[in-house]
């Protein structure tokens, strides 16, 4: 666990602490005692099994769900406030609309969507200008995440990897300073998983945004993170991925006995931890394996 | 006033500029040429972000309402137009209740939204019944009856479409944010249930405004296919939208158009062109689709230029 020093550090330098929080859903302790930091530029990823809590954490950084003890802060302030200098991408398995609209348009929604107002492309002056500024400021996070070639296409007909892509940028539109990108890699295949992770690792150390990624497979991670967070029982133990991914860390943090063997390739083998009972199926097979 | 019924019967001539200098020598015509232009352009708008947010069994339901509240308004006695705005209003919050998407799955609201509509038809009959004065046709309360639109109805509709569109306008980015990324949209502060309800009771106003002058099955119709149509055509959504506008417009003018010239109504012109249109659309696009598969290979994705979608 990492203990963090706040008198010291600022605002600037981390951009998201968590202390001692707790979350309840209908009067069920979902997890607690979870502390963890993710500081400026820093590539955190959430794992643990289906059904852990890692989507209610980053729920709970956006203040959609309030913590029932501790307390989470956002770049210096509570969870909540500082949601327009978020980058979020959430779980999803399709594209919802599918069809009718471009990767540029969704890139676009991400700068400014939430903005009232006519929508006209037109415009002269300061508006004029400020309508170039946002198309430029759309071309360059396309060209960030290198969705060139396919963002003038409708959504419908871009892949699952494409999609991501899109989706990444549009988290990127307006310079966050936390990226919250909930199993990006889930539903994706395994070339695709390894260039999104590096995708979102370069992006993490060329912007110096802060990053935390949930995925349940640390694998495709691995040559990027600096540290992880791994939720289990309803406790969070943090750190490196050598000291984290462990049999000794995980046997006490399931409080059954856990074994992490190490492939030839340096993958990691998590075998025994209790799976959630909805969700006993491996999706990925018997070759890939699950870190959580 | 003249109605169809009263001139003598007109005939389509080769002469294209004497058929429309005929059309226009008459108040009528040119009441319900204007009604129709701006139905069209407010169901084509409303109904561009009703495809796009997958409501369109909710624009269904709100379009039926229009039976209830007309039969309602003849049984109590109150103007017809206070019983479709009422209804409609209604009907869009009831719908509203059961389209709450932060929790609700998709089934349990079509299901919500199924037994609004059965019910607001059996209420419908059950008024009907219970109306014992001289009904003007149910054909009417159905189709409506565009070629017989009064000035007042006109001024009536045109200051609603005014609002809706006004309204559409101002909400488009967070509304179509809203729609298609919803998550995303409450993380960035959206209020994405309140923007859910007020798309709702704009689509309401819009139905109860043109029902009167359609009726409740021609507002659907262009409700819904010009904008599939246009969606069909393009993916972006700046052109899709006036696309949608341009062939609502057409549709429903050469609709009206040639209903004057024939003696059937003006809402099988107008509902079977937009049919035709679209069924075209979708086979031109299949048609180029399996030609560019054929030509490049099977594995071969489809090129796309410019957004533009086969």
């Amino acid at each position: 666990m990492v203990s963090l020093d706040s008198g010291v550090r600022r605002h600037g330098s981390v951009a998201l602490e968590v202390r001692d929080a707790a979350v309840q859903i209908g009067g069920r302790t979902i997890w607690s005692e979870v502390s963890m930091t993710v500081a400026a530029g820093e590539f955190v990823a959430l794992l643990g099994a289906n059904g852990s809590g890692k989507s209610t954490l980053l729920k709970a950084v956006l203040g959609a769900v309030a913590p029932t003890a501790g307390a989470i802060t956002v770049l210096g302030r509570p969870a909540g406030a500082a949601n327009s200098a978020i980058g979020y991408l959430p779980q999803r398995h399709a594209f919802q609309v599918g069809a009718r609209l471009r990767g540029v348009d969704i890139v676009r929604l991400g700068l400014d969507g939430d903005r009232y107002g006519f929508p006209l492309p037109l415009g002269w002056g300061s508006r004029g200008a400020r309508i170039k500024a946002a198309r430029r400021r759309v071309d360059e996070v396309i060209d960030m995440v290198g969705a060139g070639g396919y963002a003038h296409r409708s959504l419908g007909e871009c892949s699952g990897g494409e999609q991501q892509r899109l989706l990444i940028a549009q988290a990127l539109a307006r310079r966050p300073e936390l990226l919250l990108l909930d199993e990006p890699l889930d539903s994706l295949d395994l070339p695709n998983q390894a260039s999104v992770s590096a995708l979102v690792s370069e992006i993490c150390r060329e912007s110096g945004v802060a990053v935390l990624l949930v995925a349940h497979d640390v694998n495709p991670l691995l040559p990027y993170l600096d540290r992880v967070v791994y939720l289990a029982a309803g406790r969070a133990v943090e750190g490196p991925v050598e000291q984290v991914i462990t049999g000794e860390t995980l046997t006490g943090l399931y409080g059954l006995p856990v074994e992490v063997l190490r492939a030839s390739d340096g993958r990691l083998v998590v075998v025994g931890q209790p799976e959630a009972p909805a969700h006993h199926h491996d999706r990925h097979g018997h070759a890939h394996v699950h870190a959580g | 006033m003249s109605t169809p019924a009263e001139v003598a019967a007109p005939t389509l001539t080769l002469n294209l500029a004497h058929d429309v200098g005929e059309v226009l020598e008459y108040h009528f015509m040119i009441n319900a040429l204007l009604a129709g232009g701006i139905v069209a352009v407010m169901a084509g708008l409303v109904g561009w972000l009703t495809v796009v947010r997958r409501e369109t069994f909710a624009g269904h339901t709100l379009s039926l309402m229009a039976f209830p509240g007309a039969s309602s308004a003849l049984l109590i006695g109150v103007p017809v137009a206070w019983g479709y705005f009422v209804c409609c209003g209604a009907g869009a919050l009831a719908i509203g209740r059961f389209s709450d998407r932060a929790t609700g799955s998709f089934n349990e609201e079509s299901v919500g939204i199924g037994m609004v509509q059965a019910l607001a038809l059996a209420l419908g009959f059950l008024f009907l019944s219970l109306y014992s004065g001289v009904l003007g046709s149910l054909e009417n309360l159905l189709f409506g009856n565009p070629l017989g639109v009064s000035d007042a109805q006109l001024t009536t509709l045109a200051i609603v479409a005014a609002v809706v569109v006004l309204a559409l306008g101002v909400l488009a980015r967070p509304l179509l944010f809203a729609s298609v990324d919803p998550d995303v949209a409450r993380a960035r502060g959206v209020p994405v249930k309140a923007l859910s309800a007020a798309f709702l009771l704009l689509l309401g106003l819009a139905v109860a405004a043109t029902s009167q002058i359609t009726g409740p099955l021609l507002v659907f119709a262009l409700l819904v296919m010009p904008a599939a149509t246009a969606q069909a055509l393009t993916a972006r959504p700046g052109l899709s939208l006036a696309l949608t506008v341009l062939l609502g417009l057409a549709i429903v003018w050469l609709g009206m158009g040639l209903a004057y010239f024939s003696v059937y109504p003006a809402a099988c012109f107008i509902t079977g062109g937009a049919f035709v249109v679209y069924l075209l659309v979708r086979l031109l696009g299949a048609t180029r689709r399996r030609l560019i598969a054929r030509r490049l290979g099977p594995l071969a994705p489809p090129p796309v230029p410019e957004g533009v979608i086969a």
